[in-house]
């Protein structure tokens, strides 16, 4: 569906109403995952592994099952087996079967009429375990005599003689190398790490499951996509999709990591097993072994340049792991690390390794960050060697309309050079810094996507309207979508109101993924809203009595398509709803669709930092993000996602990361030593959106959810490496690793 | 006939060879033939792919339009968080 107009006018796209669902958040209304019930309701608990890697011998529930107040136990034998492999996958993170793979990997799990009496029988639960070797860290995972994770899982196209681990390789890239670098002044190849980071999410993963004698079942759940929980859940349990209904709860953050079931199969199976509801809540420190974190990252990054910044070539190697289980990740992260530049000759060679940690899950922009932090990292400390201006000399190899990407697209209309322009024009970019203090810039990009989408809009006969979508709203999109048919049918904001139904009630919706929502399934609004138009111009020409294809709509209301139509005062969508009964019934729009189209979208982030040479700790001082939105639809929920994507790529450059011990066990499963940013840590994030029209949406909307995680690890790193006067190679920076640094050792 | 840019570590089922011709007027018919001429790409087309049309990225988009001449990337299916 292509962009309208891009001199369009708008009346409530763009504007900032207050949040549809604010009231019942703020006055502690809202229903979560936890806070669902139902009568009878048991509460579960999961015994899990504290072994990162064994055999499981034997697993004896019988005194468990004997104690009063029991009245389910699962293992992984209850499951039945799933030829997809991908749920299979997912099936294992939710219970193991012959092996455990992780440090807290669910083994069995107990329904009970208590909490208390569900703790105590996992106790009781008796366990044998032949321990294996193990390996938590990327590299060493890919080197020959690694312990081998999982069995058989290399890809096609992965070359014979690797270890076991190594599933997965990839390469994308265009242009002669060699000749590349032979042009450059300066070459410079440097490694990186990266810490894997948790999404963070305030709200612990929790469902309520009720499974009927009759084969029926329900399932109340916080997810990313409720659509997909069924899908995976109903495999899973081998039900058929109708007989499972998923509804959404109010979702307390997610960033990628709800697009997953982790807790819900197991809910069902306690549910089916008993005869009764079952709440499943895991506690922090499960969320943080248990649930998927990103995948961790060792890159290699060689890059030539010549005296006055121009990149002749880029060439880099990335090592994902995705912890216990194959992972694509790898391919977004090479295909995004160069791709916000214009190079003659690139490449990026990807692998991905098992590792004995939980199954990684989506993160904002998922495998960007790591290869950007790369990339940005590295062009930093050439521009600091050959004396450049880092933002003059991002703008010089800038990637525009036409550039041949990274990975292989040539670009439409994009927004790098904007975003580079507008962090210039900044006056953060040119306030002084004092002692101790350091100023970093990144860039960062990220695809975006649509996916499946279906919308239904209906006009009451009080003339109002009411928008049924299927996408959890985690970060405002019943307000952008509201917004959307607003504009359309052009009635206010507050007579609409957007509800996210269960899966019963519409087509299969995609995950809220992807930055996908705003553009999709406003797309889809907008389509249906247009439909939903359609029948009230047919119902208005009815009653004037002329052509359907006389009436059009304007600001509201049908009207005669000019003077030949008739002379008619225009009749409103409120009067047209008022007769729908007596002039063929309720009147709706729908659109379904697999939208594609979505358009790419880069960031540019500026980040001042202090670094008190003592200690090593950072303190980031003022932040800027510019950043390419398309069209923003509600202003504010755009900045807030440019924030908080910025404050999670802050918390993971200095603090976040999953520290295993040699045991193979995370030594920091909770928010005491897992430390993300809180608001006394930061400034106030700045932001300038810009609007660079994307030509597949109607209103020129992008994705924005997702670019904002990308640049930080950079801009931080090239911050603090100023302020040091050393450059640093690994993210989190965390004070030790500074002090390190700072000390040259 | 569609000339198809492939991602560098698929060219070892294609004689080496980045950029391949196939026939086909969509998604769907490019995919499949290339699949036919390509047996090597077979299993990564079956597990999923993205189709990038003139810069516009189709994932599952069978009945797309292709025209001669249109720059055509195959990508891995791509997703997000």
């Amino acid at each position: 569906m292509a962009l309208d107009d891009q001199k369009r006018a708008f009346k409530y796209v763009g504007t900032t109403p207050n949040r549809p669902d604010g009231v019942d958040k703020v006055t502690g209304k809202a229903q979560y995952g936890a806070d669902i019930t139902a009568p009878g309701m048991l509460m579960g608990a999961v015994l899990r592994s504290p072994h990162p890697h064994a055999r499981i011998v034997s697993i004896d529930t019988s005194a468990a099952e004997a104690m009063p107040g029991v009245r389910a136990v699962v293992t992984g034998k209850d499951f039945p087996a799933v030829e997809d492999q991908g749920f299979a996958d997912i099936g294992e993170t939710c219970m193991a079967r012959d092996k455990v793979l992780y440090d807290g990997h669910p083994v069995a799990a107990i329904a009970a009429t208590t909490p208390a009496i569900a703790k105590a029988a996992i106790r009781a639960i008796k366990v044998e375990y032949a321990p294996l070797p193990h390996v938590t860290d990327v590299d060493e995972a890919m080197l020959p005599d690694a312990p081998v994770v999982l069995e058989g899982r290399a890809l096609e196209h992965v070359p014979a003689g690797m270890s076991q681990n190594v599933t997965n390789t990839c390469e994308f890239g265009h242009g002669d190398l060699e000749a590349g670098f032979t042009k450059a002044d300066l070459i410079l190849e440097r490694s990186f790490k990266v810490g894997a980071a948790h999404q963070g999410y305030i709200e612990p993963n929790a469902c309520m499951a009720s499974y009927a004698a009759d084969g029926r079942a329900d399932l109340y759940c916080c997810t990313q996509g409720h659509f997909f929980v069924r899908a995976v859940c109903s495999a899973l349990m081998g039900m058929e999709a109708s007989q499972l209904r998923v509804t959404a709860s109010e979702i307390g953050g997610g960033f990628g990591g709800k697009t997953t079931v982790f807790v819900e199969p197991v809910a069902l199976m306690l549910s089916k097993k008993s005869g009764r509801p079952v709440k499943l809540v895991m506690t922090r420190d499960e969320v943080f072994k248990a649930t998927g974190p990103t995948v961790h990252a060792s890159v290699d990054c060689k890059i030539g340049m010549t005296k006055d910044g121009r990149i002749t070539a880029g060439d880099m190697t990335l090592r994902y792991s995705g912890g216990a289980w194959p992972s694509g990740t790898i391919e977004m992260g090479a295909q995004a690390g160069f791709a916000a530049y214009d190079m003659p000759a690139v490449r990026t060679l990807g692998w991905t390794a098992l590792t004995n940690r939980p199954k990684e899950i989506s993160y904002r922009a998922p495998g960007a960050p790591q290869a950007v932090y790369a990339v940005e990292s590295l062009i930093d400390e050439m521009c600091q060697q050959l004396g450049l201006d880092p933002v003059e000399t991002r703008l010089k190899n800038a990637a525009r309309k036409g550039t041949l990407s990274s990975y292989g697209v040539t670009f439409d209309d994009i927004g790098m050079v904007a975003t580079l322009e507008a962090a210039k024009a900044h006056p953060h970019w040119s306030a002084p810094l004092g002692p101790n203090q350091g100023r970093g810039i990144a860039a960062g990009f990220w695809f975006n996507f649509g996916g499946n989408t279906c919308v239904s809009l209906n006009i009451n006969a009080d003339g109002t309207a009411s928008v049924t979508e299927g996408n959890p709203d985690i970060g405002g999109s019943r307000a952008s979508i509201s917004l959307m048919a607003a504009e359309e049918l052009g009635i206010p904001y507050d007579n609409i109101r957007t509800i996210v139904a269960d899966t019963a009630s519409l087509g299969y919706n995609d995950n809220t993924d992807g930055s996908r929502v705003t553009f999709a399934v406003g797309l889809a609004t907008i389509k249906a809203a247009r439909a939903a138009i359609k029948v009230m111009c047919d119902r208005a020409a009815a009653m004037w009595g002329i052509d359907a294809e006389a009436v059009e709509w304007i600001d509201g209301a049908a009207v005669p398509a000019g003077p030949n139509a008739g002379k008619f005062p225009p009749m409103s969508l409120a009067e047209i709803a008022a007769m729908s009964f007596q002039t063929g019934g309720p009147i709706a729009g729908h659109h379904e669709v697999n939208v594609d189209g979505a358009g790419v979208s880069f960031g540019v982030h500026i980040c001042d930092v202090e670094v008190d040479p003592e200690t090593g700790h950072t303190l980031v001082t003022r932040y800027t993000v510019a950043q390419d939105a398309g069209k923003a639809v509600h202003p504010t929920y755009v900045e807030g996602q440019m924030q908080g994507g910025a404050v999670q790529g802050i918390g993971w450059a200095l603090n976040e990361e999953y520290i295993y011990g040699r045991d193979g066990r995370l030594q920091n499963a909770g928010f005491l030593d897992y430390r993300i940013p809180v608001a006394s840590d930061l400034p106030k994030i700045d932001t300038v959106i810009l609007e660079i029209p994307n030509p597949g949406h109607p209103y020129g909307v992008r994705g924005v959810g997702e670019t904002p995680i990308v640049p930080p690890l950079a801009a931080v790193t090239n911050a603090v490496s100023r302020a040091i006067g050393k450059r640093m190679y690994q993210v989190p920076m965390s004070p030790p690793r500074i002090m390190t640094t700072i000390k040259g050792k | 006939m569609v000339k198809v840019r492939l991602w560098g570590t698929l060219r070892q089922w294609t004689d080496g060879q980045q950029d391949v011709d196939v026939e086909g007027q969509t998604f769907k018919q490019v995919l499949d033939n290339l699949s036919a001429a390509y047996p090597g790409l077979a299993p990564q087309i079956k597990r999923g792919v993205s189709l990038a049309v003139d810069g516009v990225i189709y994932r599952d988009a069978w009945f797309q339009p292709i025209a001669p001449g249109a720059e055509v990337v195959l990508m891995p299916f791509m997703k997000g968080g």
